[in-house]
């Protein structure tokens, strides 16, 4: 099996469509404070386009704008399409209002997705910091539902408190799963929490995984990316096998209009999915 | 006692790639601990006469909270070192250290080591060295967790 990968699956589903289509609220979960997940569905009663997990959609309130937002439900369930986002803005404010049987307009799927045939057999390091475990889930449901063709996983995953920890009650059930390792890490705790404290970064030497084996994928803010990756070489698990998802204020999300340049790539066609030796060099850039 | 434990003490990390004379020497300074889940360890204040390499379980560093009760800092698990007061004047915990689950643990004897560094500066250059590179490991991740990683520019930046 070679050591090196090649970037991430030129195959997946990509749409091209600038219109978006009507999609509905089919349900809608709180996940933490400022945090929630809502599964939509064609409004028309349509056939829901495919995605590969990592890829994204432009989700557009009306009246308010469009944002991208990573797909955060498995690419198996065809029923619907599972989104979840954190406040932080006018349109994902404006989405966060959105009851179920509100209408949202939909493009997507857009973006390069996580390796997930290329890293068949390997052991698999998720290392998320806060909401960039949204971005991976797709990947560990795609895994769990075919756990035969994977190794030893490792599911890494650091938030500011316990009570900004996403999809709570699934990292617990994924610990019971065999050959499987999930540890939670939070900046800050009371005695109540039993899990560890600190940053995401110092669970990696903790985890039992074989480095000559293993592809870590990695989402979190840029600068935990880049120290997951140092501590990634400590251990001896090269760059080409760790990859990251990237994110900046995506427009047109397919390669037009340049608002996601990042270097010479635009993350919108380009990524956002990226393996870290490709983009290292623009990672140490602040202009960037 | 100490020459019974120096064959599980060269099991722990901290004991990697060290040579034989080093580890006998911190051998004669250390002993086995074990703490229930809960129990305080060690108090903030108080003299730091010892550190910790853990075998099995979790220790919770721990600080009053301004608003009230504990905050917990930090945790450290299997195959780590807890505690530098010991090297460090006026040699007193900075934190408490309290047991979140059953732990086992060596104690190794801060002053009877400190005794051994001052007399022999090559032994004290080496605990110097491994406990430095501690510390610089414990100072960026700190710095990593005051950045507030998850939330965003939540704090102020120098434009």
């Amino acid at each position: 099996m070679s050591t090196c990968f090649d970037d991430p699956d030129p195959e997946a589903p990509k749409a091209v469509s600038m219109l978006p289509e009507p999609y509905v609220v089919v349900s809608r979960n709180q996940e933490t404070a400022d945090t929630f997940t809502i599964a939509l569905r064609p409004a028309d009663g349509g056939v829901m386009r495919s995605f590969a997990p990592g890829q994204f959609n432009m989700l557009y309130a009306f009246g308010t704008g469009e944002s991208a937002i990573s797909i955060s439900g498995s690419p198996e369930d065809g029923g619907v399409l599972v989104h979840t986002i954190r406040r932080v803005g006018a349109v994902t404010s404006a989405l966060d209002r959105l009851a179920p049987g509100s209408v949202v307009g939909l493009r997507g799927p857009f973006g390069s997705p996580w390796p997930m045939q290329q890293v068949r057999g390997r052991d698999l390091v998720f290392v998320a910091g806060g909401i960039g475990l949204a971005p991976l889930r797709p990947a560990i449901l795609q895994v769990f539902s075919h756990r035969a063709d994977y190794g030893r996983i490792v599911i890494l995953a650091g938030a500011r408190s316990p009570a900004d920890v996403i999809f709570h009650d699934e990292l617990h059930s994924w610990m019971q799963e065999p050959d499987t390792e999930v540890q939670l890490t939070v900046d800050r705790a009371d005695a109540d929490w039993h899990h560890h404290v600190g940053v995401v970064t110092t669970l990696i030497p903790r985890a039992r995984f074989d480095p000559a084996n293993a592809v870590a994928m990695v989402c979190g803010p840029e600068i935990m990316m880049r120290f997951t990756a140092v501590e990634m070489a400590r251990i001896g698990l090269p760059e080409a096998r760790i990859f990251v998802t990237l994110e900046r204020n995506m427009k047109c999300a397919v390669g037009l209009c340049g608002h996601c340049q990042f270097g010479p790539e635009f993350i919108c066609r380009d990524g956002p999915v990226f393996r870290h030796d490709r983009i290292r060099h623009w990672f140490s850039h602040r202009e960037v | 006692m100490s020459t019974t434990l120096e064959p599980i003490l060269r099991k722990h990390p901290f004991f990697a790639e060290m040579e034989d004379a080093t580890i006998q020497l911190i051998s004669g300074c250390a002993k086995n601990v074990r703490y229930r889940a809960g129990k305080l360890v060690a108090k903030q204040g108080t003299p730091a006469d010892e550190f910790f390499l853990i075998r099995e379980g979790r220790l919770a560093m721990e600080m009053p909270s301004p608003l009230g009760g504990t905050q917990r800092l930090q945790t450290a698990d299997d195959g780590d070192v807890v505690g530098w007061s010991w090297l460090v004047p006026p040699y007193h915990w900075h934190f408490d250290l309290r047991a979140v689950s059953e732990v086992r643990a060596f104690s190794i004897d801060g002053r009877c080591l400190r005794n051994k560094c001052e007399n022999d500066p090559r032994f004290g250059y080496e605990m110097m060295k491994r406990f430095s590179t501690l510390m610089a490991d414990r100072l960026e991740a700190t710095r990593l967790q005051l950045m507030d990683l998850y939330c965003g520019p939540a704090l102020p930046t120098i434009p």
